[in-house]
């Protein structure tokens, strides 16, 4: 079937009941999203899915058919980060990272529709990403910078 | 930018310079046989060498230059998500005089760094910083003596700056051209001349970490994320129980999945190769419902735990006993308290890459130790250990002896069924929280009594565990061993000795105590499977300890810090504390109920790692919900004395994480089982702290010792965060709980009696 990932369509060869993230992983070779329970509940594997936060672990690719996949690298790279991957260099705001990529996705969900998200706002849309290493301090910082400059540019965008 | 390096020991060899032509790991008998060249006194009567160069003794073990200017640093410890190649680089920069950018690190491989054991006990910086600095000051010594006679110039005329000596006149010698024969290859000097701290530029600031750029856009950093020309999938059917026998399996419909390339079966051991990862989990799942399991476990029951293992059979090691005839006349106070079983539960399951290839087996792998991982493989294997080679690569957080070695003899067993192909195994979720070896649970019993001027007159401790090390060594502390045709016993438990300990950890006050006594009844039997879990004994002990102290300072009257205070004479103790307590405002709180919210609280505790790793204290202020029990800690403010500072936020980003780790422990998490099975195999059946339990604000502040000795500081936080979280709740409620985890429901069952 052809999966659209990251702005570019891709013709993938797989079980249509393939969870989306071994297509990341696998075919596409895209080392973001992270399996961390296969079952929807720590958010390691969250990727966007027309805009909103999805667990890739538990999505069947059978269901992306015509909708835009983005992943943390079709945001920006390390060498032209994206707001939210320089917020969080900027905030070092990672342990061993395994969780972050996630996190990422997550927030850039919420700081898509509203960069203007209130502390709560953020923490709630956060809630199903864990971090076992006690990182949240930082990536709530490294949120609110990121969600600093994503309003700027959308005050700086022309109306 | 951090992509796992794989090279093999023969490129290895052949692609480095001048400097590599012997292999400088020697093991520690035959490093003290080589030729003395620095100064040149015997091995045994030189005072001991820094760190881990004890042993590790040649400087080129540590820091190599080629030719060509090129410096690559080895450690034989692995970064787990604690930052330590930044700070390794870090130091090795200060003391080379050399930019970060300049510098390579090779972190654990049995084939090319030394030996350093096992990456735990908050040792990285003590024992391998220490080592890496002290042999970057003495190669850079030797440099400048080289140039020095090169420019016919006195020593102490020339100076170091960016990878070269310079001359008074200006001529400079690059470090790679003043590398020639082995002038690296010596034994390390007992003394180097570190440079004075006041001079750092490099150690001492918050440089960005070398590995989070490739962390946050995506790039290869975990071993999780390796794909080797050729590799195929794995995946392991774990049995229900512990010990349970794999009766029957017909395999024959598994085996003929397209796409399965083998199912590999040794007496209880199932696992299938296939060539796709999800196929493996669905011929896995396929195979796990052929399998026919006979069970024989039998677990204790779980809601009895402190009385099940205060009745188990111990060996009982005194710890302390300097108890005075006639002491503890006063006023006398007693507590029990006590810890469930915790998971490590690293986000990602544990995970390894193994590839037999020509007889030769490699293993990437997150394990903590590579060499003993390595004679456990090879053990297992029946193979010699020197066709057997593990390279750390990073996995996902590790908070100590994990599944990262039982996957890394999973997938060894699967590359020796599949020879040539690399085979990557990743466990499952539910794999993960149910056959990891769990942090131990633990009882603690103390009494004491106070005097008549409000001191603690008399100490008495006791403390009940299980062993915190089942680590490799031996192949039967590997899972897969003990399930094999011809298995492998687990080795027999063993106390860790003290002054470092492993259930007695931390179990003795570092406060004056005119009369004490401290007992460790370390329990051999092991109901569940237990390990290593971050900071050992520690969080429990420190967690007895300091919440007692908050009951006796309650009984005589006085506040928590000055009562803490009053029994503390180390000025680098009693300096932690005060900074806690001064930025935090401890002095100022609202101490009567009618000037506070309802339901708020404040706690303080403070303990030395080990007492004598870093220092910390910690005060914190906790929101308790009336209505639902629901314990939310509000604020916290920590200090931190970790000797000499390498990277101030660096240092921090690790306490912050051992203050919200502890506290995800102390509120939230137990490890669940019925009468056979582990029944916590999930992040629904093992809640953990998420984002709507975070705090609003969280400040670490650092007191920099320049230098003095790096104090390891990795587990600092977790003690002081669960006893001053307990502490503050008792302070919220009046009521006073002693058995983790502080949940929602004991909470609000102790508000309603």
């Amino acid at each position: 079937m052809r999966l659209n990932v990251n702005g570019k369509t891709h013709e993938i060869d797989a079980d249509p009941r393939t969870p989306l993230l071994y297509v990341l992983r696998e075919d596409l070779q895209l080392n973001a999203a992270k399996f961390g329970c296969g079952l929807g509940q720590c958010g390691a594997c969250t990727v966007l899915v027309d805009g909103e936060a999805v667990f890739s672990c538990v999505t069947p690719i059978v269901l992306l058919a015509n909708k835009q996949v983005v992943t943390l690298e079709g945001l920006g790279s390390i060498d032209n980060p994206a707001p939210i991957q320089r917020a969080f260099m900027a905030e070092q705001a990672a342990q061993c990272g395994y969780c972050i990529a996630g996190m990422m996705m997550r927030a850039q969900a919420l700081l898509q529709k509203n960069p203007h998200a209130a502390d709560a706002e953020i923490r709630a849309a956060l809630q199903p990403n864990l971090c076992r290493c006690g990182t949240h301090m930082r990536i709530l910082r490294a949120v609110r910078r990121a969600a600093q400059t994503m309003q700027l540019a959308q005050a700086g965008a022309p109306r | 930018m951090s992509a796992p390096v794989i090279l093999s020991r023969r490129r290895a060899l052949a692609g480095s310079g001048a400097l590599i032509l012997s292999f400088a790991a020697l093991p520690p008998a035959l490093a003290q046989n080589a030729q003395p060249r620095n100064g040149g006194t015997p091995a045994s009567a030189a005072p001991p060498l820094p760190g881990d160069l004890k042993k590790s003794p040649l400087l080129d073990s540590w820091i190599r230059i080629d030719a060509n200017g090129a410096i690559t640093v080895f450690t034989g410890k692995a970064e787990l998500g604690q930052g330590i190649k930044t700070a390794f680089l870090q130091i090795a920069a200060e003391q080379l005089e050399v930019n970060l950018d300049q510098l390579t690190l090779v972190t654990a491989d049995t084939g090319r760094t030394p030996n350093e054991g096992f990456t735990a006990g908050s040792h990285s910086l003590q024992d391998s910083g220490t080592a890496i600095m002290n042999a970057a000051a003495q190669v850079r010594q030797i440099l400048l003596e080289q140039a020095a006679q090169r420019a016919g110039v006195p020593a102490e005329q020339m100076k170091t700056e960016n990878a070269a000596v310079v001359a008074p006149d200006g001529r400079r010698f690059g470090y790679g051209e003043l590398v020639s024969g082995e002038i690296l290859h010596v034994r390390a000097a007992p003394k180097s001349p570190l440079k004075d701290p006041q001079a750092y530029r490099v150690m001492n600031h918050s440089i960005g970490r070398v590995d989070i750029p490739a962390k946050v856009t995506g790039g290869a950093a975990y071993v999780q994320d390796m794909r080797l020309p050729g590799m195929v999938h794995g995946r392991i059917v774990r049995p229900p129980s512990y010990g349970a026998k794999l009766a029957s399996i017909d395999a024959a419909a598994v085996e003929k999945m397209p796409g399965v390339l083998k199912v590999v079966r040794d007496g209880n051991f199932l696992g299938v190769i296939a060539e796709r990862e999800f196929l493996a989990i669905e011929a896995m799942r396929a195979l796990a419902a052929a399998a026919r399991w006979q069970e024989t476990a039998k677990l204790p029951d779980a809601n009895k735990l402190p009385d099940m293992l205060m009745g188990l059979p111990a060996q009982d090691i005194t710890v302390l006993d300097n108890r005075q005839p006639g002491a503890g006349g006063g006023k006398a106070l007693e507590a029990t308290y006590s810890r469930p079983y915790l998971v490590h539960g690293s986000i990602g399951p544990s995970c390894a890459v193994a590839h037999l290839d020509n007889g030769a087996l490699t293993v990437w792998t997150h394990t903590q130790g590579v060499f003993p991982d390595r004679d456990a493989i090879a053990d297992m294997l029946r193979m010699p250990k020197e066709q057997v080679r593990c390279i750390h690569v990073e996995g996902s957080g590790c908070y100590g002896h994990n599944g990262a070695d039982d996957a890394a003899a999973d997938a060894a067993l699967l590359a020796r069924a599949l020879p040539g192909r690399p085979v990557r195994v990743q466990w499952m979720r539910e794999q993960e929280h149910a056959w990891e070896p769990f942090g131990p649970a633990m009882v603690v019993k103390v009494k004491a009594t106070l005097d008549a001027g409000g001191s603690i007159a008399d100490w008495d401790y006791a403390v009940w565990s299980n062993s915190h090390s089942g680590r490799p060594g031996p192949a039967g502390a590997l899972l897969a061993a003990r399930d094999l045709e011809e298995p492998f016993a687990p080795p027999p438990p063993k106390p860790l000795p003290m002054p470092e300990g492993g259930g007695d950890r931390n179990s003795v006050p570092l406060y004056q105590l005119p009369s004490a006594h401290v007992i460790y009844h370390f329990l051999p039997t092991m109901p569940l499977r237990v390990s290593a879990l971050r900071a050992l004994g520690a969080p429990m002990n420190i967690f007895a300890i300091e919440s007692f102290m908050d009951e006796l300072a309650a009984e005589a009257g006085a506040d928590p810090v000055e009562f803490r205070l009053k029994h503390l004479k180390d000025g680098r103790a009693r300096e932690v504390i005060s900074t806690a307590a001064d930025r935090f405002g401890w002095a100022a709180r609202p101490r009567s109920a009618g000037s506070r919210p309802s339901g708020r609280g404040y706690g303080f505790a403070f303990a030395r790692y080990k007492n004598l790793a870093a220092y910390c204290a910690l005060a914190c202020e906790v929101d308790v919900e009336h209505h639902t029990g629901r314990a939310r800690m509000v604020r916290a403010v920590a200090a931190v004395d970790a000797g000499q500072v390498v990277n101030p936020d660096g240092l921090a980003n690790p306490i912050e994480g051992g203050i919200l780790q502890s506290m995800s422990w102390t509120l939230f998490e137990s490890v669940t089982f019925d009468q056979s099975r582990i029944t916590s195999v999930d992040w629904a059946t093992y809640p953990a702290l998420r984002f709507s339990a975070v705090p609003d604000a969280m400040e670490v502040h650092i007191i920099n010792r320049p230098g003095l000795p790096f104090l390891g500081a990795g587990e600092a936080g977790q003690g002081p965060s669960a006893a001053a979280l307990g502490n503050a709740i008792a302070d919220a409620t009046g009521r006073r709980l002693r058995d983790l985890p502080l949940s929602r429901e004991r909470i609000r069952t102790a508000l309603a009696s």
